[in-house]
């Protein structure tokens, strides 16, 4: 799979991160348990999930977080690195239930998104830092955040 | 002194600090590729060798989420204590500083570094700041974080 490498010079302040679509589903937050070892029954227990004051099964903050790095570092190629990271997980998202045993019903589809803020050389690092953010099926931002990120120079 | 009507007790403000229990994860591929097949991240720096290697790691790297989970032992071992049943993640920091490479063994050790406490719609709610530190085989740090959760 060839990979397009960004630069330093090729961002801006206001840049678009190219957006990345996302589907939480109930299979998907399964799989984040089991790889994750979070395995709080909240993300997929409806009984359970039920006594926890949400109206139901939520997304795992933390799948929400991996999605926005899997933004970043789709962006930045192999030659860039995320040097800082942060993100508020400030309102719920519910997965999609499975119609079949691989494939989610039909419903909300998330997207990860974000922009250059700043960019600027300091320790002979080239430094870019981004606004990110998770936006649910209705537009709004579920899971913002911060990055920064080094890129390569063309020097 | 603990305030009056304060959720946040004296025992509470004596752990903050302690170090928690480590935990040790070996960097497995079959690990690797199963976080990368739960996030839907097909990035071959973290899956295929002979793409790895021609990169500037020289091999197999894991995604930069890889070690900020229970698993990896964040916000494991570590004395906490709270007067709720409920909790939920609030938010996550993290400084990446070395790559996590296929083979490293690595070291977490949590602890809370702070307590507070804001009225929410449900009630009162404790907010609880657990720092991890993450250290190879080398030791040397390769990721610092600070995970908020909000307990109701």
């Amino acid at each position: 799979m060839a990979k397009k490498q960004l630069y330093y010079e090729d961002v801006e302040a206001g840049s678009e991160i190219t957006p990345l679509a996302k589907i939480s589903t109930m299979l998907m937050a399964v799989k984040w348990a089991g790889s994750s070892g979070d395995f709080n029954p909240h993300h997929y227990d409806d009984a359970f999930a039920a006594t926890q004051g949400t109206d139901g099964v939520i997304t795992h903050g933390a799948l929400k977080r991996a999605w926005l790095v899997n933004l970043i570092t789709d962006w930045i190629g192999d030659e860039g690195w995320v040097k800082k990271f942060s993100c508020q997980y400030r309102a719920l998202d519910r997965p999609r239930r499975m119609a079949s045993m691989m494939t989610p019903q039909e419903g909300e589809t998330w997207w990860c998104k974000g922009k250059v803020t700043n960019k600027y050389v300091e320790d002979d690092q080239h430094l870019v830092e981004c606004e990110i953010w998770v936006e649910n099926g209705k537009g709004e931002k579920t899971t913002p955040g911060n990055a920064t990120v080094i890129l390569p120079s063309r020097g | 002194m603990t305030q009056e009507g304060s959720i946040i007790t004296d025992e509470m403000k004596a752990l903050i600090g302690v170090e928690g229990t480590p935990t040790v994860l070996e960097v497995e591929k079959g690990a690797i590729r199963m976080m990368a097949e739960a996030i839907g991240d097909p990035n071959p720096l973290w899956q295929d060798e002979d793409y790895a290697k021609k990169t500037k790691y020289g091999g197999i790297i894991a995604p930069p989420v890889f070690l900020c989970s229970p698993r990896a032992g964040i916000a494991r071992g570590v004395q906490r204590k709270s007067p709720f049943l409920r909790a939920l993640a609030g938010g996550d920091e993290l400084e990446y500083l070395k790559p996590v490479k296929l083979g490293d063994t690595i070291t977490a050790v949590s602890r809370v570094t702070e307590y507070s406490e804001r009225e929410g719609k449900r009630g009162k709610m404790l907010f609880t700041i657990i720092e991890t530190t993450f250290k190879n085989q080398r030791d040397e740090v390769i990721v610092i974080g600070r995970s908020t959760y909000i307990s109701y």
